[in-house]
């Protein structure tokens, strides 16, 4: 059908997939460059979810570094940093009542978030992101929420610009009365911002062979929940990290309880997707974790308002991709930058952006058409500190994953206190193959949520304000119908209703009582995690109609 | 002809209605925000009305603070021509609507006035009716087909017994029901344009009028949460469930 669909077509200079920090960072930083040189230059940003910072997630303690580097006045602008982190607590939890504090010497220095010469801050990524966006629109950026880019339009090896996906195609893949087809938007330069596993960044990686030479690429999933607090209990920039329980050793991941602003907490679980266990609910785990002491003393009493999940990539340096193609760039955790060491990684996204930006308008304002391999950022790139930041810590994840959260973490100690001299560690096994046979082990009986401090996953969802128009094709893609019940279900005990954080996969009984796989799409919360860890990798995640999926608050 | 269309800000249909910890409004904070379905359903009929030739000009209104540009924007990138803020940061009632569209219908002259039949965030459902009071325009309410020739406008109307269809001498008020239309989405070009197109902003005291409230909020509470079902083992234990602790027998 999309072949003959005759289809609009409009040139910008740069098209930039996705709103988020990378990509806004980027969008801003062009027009700054331009608005200084009086040149005319057009970029258009476009942004599935149904407004900028519906569909992002972050925990988030930021570093404002990449932020003061393109708006040095960001406090008079009314940038959203309000709260300051003001005191790092560590803990490893050793069972479900037990902990030990971790004193601040024995924690990698990477990991500290007070002291030091930069003020760290709680923020809302989705806010900063509201915000990042009115400041590119006043400097003259188009922004289109509501559309989602569906494939880069890719013309003899060159990426050209992108597809919108079409809106008012029915479940049947049959035009509706609404029907719109998608349009192009061609550019010079394209930059894919879509954040972790980028449906479109996937397919670029693949094609141009971007991850050639590199590590498989590692992720984890977040879960995040918004919660409003007594009063009495809430102390703003108050920043608490922990791993251990309930994760069992060869589990790794670790959480985080922030204080916020507005009497708000916010609380998540990280999870490496390279757990072994297909038994393993990343939910249920979060679920629990919430009841330990450490952490049910600041929620007590609460309310419970937003939650969300994203997987988030975290591979560091070892997996980052070749970032340039012909016509483009990948940016942000798009391509992997975020720093594990730090637990952080919106600042060395927009570092990203801002070094494509400068490559990008460098090469327009130099009379350039379009099109070329933008080698000029990979030197800016590799010159610049966020690089330098992940060649430090490049073995911290996989250590982690090699030798334990224990080893790894006196590993890690270790290797920074040398300055990143000891032997560079490798993890190249997929995280999709990490998973291994259910039989090998017991079923994980997880408790019951009580409703005051755990949830189950339907009124989880509920919160995430998630929706997508029911009359559309399934945007969750099974290369194999069959496998999941055939290969999967015997083997797995099929995972995907159990790594899924938004109840979209069930096992479930026909009417002659036999096993079928159903996709609930209408819950998906877009973290890409089926994307990821199905262990056939039989599931691709493709963008349903624009403005579908989760609409988070201040997440 | 001249069509005026009426379009709201309420929050989205999709997000879950959170109520402020202190209990004294509805929390809009970082809130996605929406047009009303009712009223983007208005604007679909009016640029229908458009594309057959029978409406000349759409003219998008809306009554609110300065964020409600987004959805006249909307509206404009939709097919509205021009649009005309009247800018108030008070809580607008029904009444206080009614009266800063009554001036514009008295300053703009359209020949149909559509509006939503009601905003999802109140469920008021009085802004037409009281509009066509104060005007003394006759009203076609709950609109699911709306069909104009020559002066008169003929609109179905959806009623409990079934559809009744009036006639109505122009300059008419419409109000729009769900199936009146499914409404397009915006193009990008479109969204593009719109931001060129003229928007006018006029203050309450601009039109000599006041939208004030008259009606004081005093509290908002969510709904009671449901509790939890229980199974039960038997006929004769849900009888006397029943009788005993739900006391329904």
């Amino acid at each position: 059908m999309t072949e003959q669909v005759e289809r609009d077509s409009i040139e910008f200079d740069v098209v930039i997939v996705g709103a988020g920090p990378s990509g806004l960072a980027a969008a801003c930083r062009l027009m700054q460059q331009a608005n200084a040189a009086e040149q005319e230059l057009t970029v258009c940003v476009v942004e599935k979810g149904s407004e900028v910072g519906a569909h992002i997630l972050s925990g988030a303690v930021f570093e404002p570094r990449a932020l003061a580097e393109l708006f040095p006045d960001w406090e008079e602008r009314g940038a959203p940093l309000t709260t300051p982190a003001t005191r790092d607590e560590v803990y490893l939890l050793k069972d479900a009542e037990k902990a030990l504090t971790l004193p601040n010497a024995l924690v990698p220095k990477s990991m500290h978030n007070t002291g030091g010469d930069m003020p760290r801050y709680v923020i809302s990524a989705g806010n900063l992101c509201r915000w990042l966006a009115e400041q590119a629109e006043g400097l003259g950026v188009e922004i289109f929420p509501g559309f989602a880019a569906q494939e880069a339009i890719v013309e003899e090896g060159v990426v050209k610009g992108l597809l919108i996906g079409d809106m008012g195609v029915g479940a049947d893949g049959e035009p509706k009365d609404s029907y719109m087809p998608g349009m192009e938007l061609r550019a010079r330069y394209t930059l894919f911002a879509e954040g972790a596993r980028g449906h479109i960044g996937k397919r670029l990686i693949e094609a141009y062979d971007l991850a050639e030479g590199k590590d498989p690429q590692h992720y984890g999933i977040g879960l995040k929940e918004l919660w409003d607090i007594p009063a009495e209990q809430h102390e703003p920039g108050l920043v608490l990290h922990g791993s251990g329980w309930p994760l069992d050793k060869n589990t790794h991941g670790g959480w985080f309880l922030y204080h916020a602003d507005n009497q708000q907490v916010v609380v998540g679980l990280i999870m490496d997707l390279s757990y072994q266990n297909p038994w393993l609910s990343p939910f249920d785990e979060f679920q629990r974790m919430k009841h330990h002491p450490v952490l049910a003393k600041h929620l007590e009493g609460g309310k419970r308002v937003a939650y969300g999940a994203r997987a988030i990539v975290k591979g560091g340096l070892n997996c980052l991709p070749k970032m340039t193609f012909p016509g483009g760039l990948l940016i942000g955790c798009d391509a992997g930058t975020l720093n594990f060491a730090k637990i952080k990684g919106l600042h060395t996204a927009m570092k990203s952006g801002l070094v494509a930006a400068e490559a990008v308008f460098e090469a327009i304002a130099g009379g350039d058409e379009g099109g070329q391999e933008l080698t000029a950022f990979t030197e800016k790139w590799e010159a610049s500190w966020a690089y330098a930041e992940l060649k430090e810590s490049a073995s911290f994840g996989p250590a982690i994953h090699k030798y334990g959260t224990l080893g790894g973490g006196a590993y890690n100690f270790v290797n920074q206190l040398l300055g990143g001299k000891l032997p560079n560690v490798h993890d190249t096994t997929p995280d999709h193959a990490a998973l291994k046979p259910a039989a090998e082990f017991e079923k994980i009986d997880y408790p019951k949520p009580d409703g005051k401090l755990s949830f189950d996953k339907l009124s989880s969802v509920f919160l995430s304000n998630t929706n997508h128009e029911e009359d559309q094709p399934c945007h969750l893609r099974l290369a194999d119908p069959e496998l999941p019940i055939r290969d999967n279900l015997p083997e797995y005990a099929e995972p995907a209703s159990r790594y899924c954080p938004a109840g979209v996969y069930e096992v479930v009984e026909d009417d002659d009582g036999k096993p079928r796989f159903q996709i609930n799409f209408q819950n998906c919360v877009h973290c890409k995690t089926c994307d990821i860890k199905d262990p056939a990798q039989n599931i691709t995640w493709v963008a349903p109609e624009g403005g579908g999926g989760p609409n988070y608050p201040n997440m | 002809m001249k069509v005026l269309v009426a379009v709201k800000r309420v929050i989205d249909y999709n997000v879950k209605i959170r109520v402020k910890p202190d209990h004294s409004d509805v929390d809009l904070t970082n809130v996605k925000m929406a047009m009303n379905p009712f009223c983007e359903i208005a604007v679909e009929e009016a640029v229908r009305l458009k594309e057959k030739g029978v409406a000349t000009e759409i003219v998008a209104v809306t009554i609110g603070p300065k964020a409600a540009q987004e959805q006249l924007r909307t509206a404009l990138a939709l097919g509205a021509d021009r649009a005309i803020h009247v800018e108030t940061d008070e809580r607008v009632e029904s009444l206080g609507a009614a009266k800063a569209l009554a001036k514009l219908v008295e300053e703009e002259q359209p020949g149909l006035v559509i509006l939503g039949k009601q905003a999802i965030d109140s469920d008021n459902n009085q802004t037409g009716q009281m509009l066509a009071a104060l005007t003394g325009l006759p009203q076609g309410t709950f609109a699911s087909a709306v069909n104009v020739e020559g002066d008169k406008v003929q609109v179905t109307r959806e009623v409990d017994g079934g559809l009744q269809t009036v006639e109505l001498t122009l300059p008419a008020i419409v109000t729009t029901d769900l199936r009146l239309n499914e409404p397009r989405y915006a193009k990008l070009p479109d969204i593009m344009k719109a931001k060129k197109k003229p928007l006018d902003v006029k203050s309450p005291a601009d039109l000599g009028i006041s939208v004030g409230s008259r009606v004081k909020l005093l509290k908002v509470e969510p709904p009671a949460e449901r509790q939890g079902g229980v199974k039960v083992g038997s006929v004769d234990e849900l009888v006397d469930k029943l009788k005993n602790e739900a006391k329904v027998l």
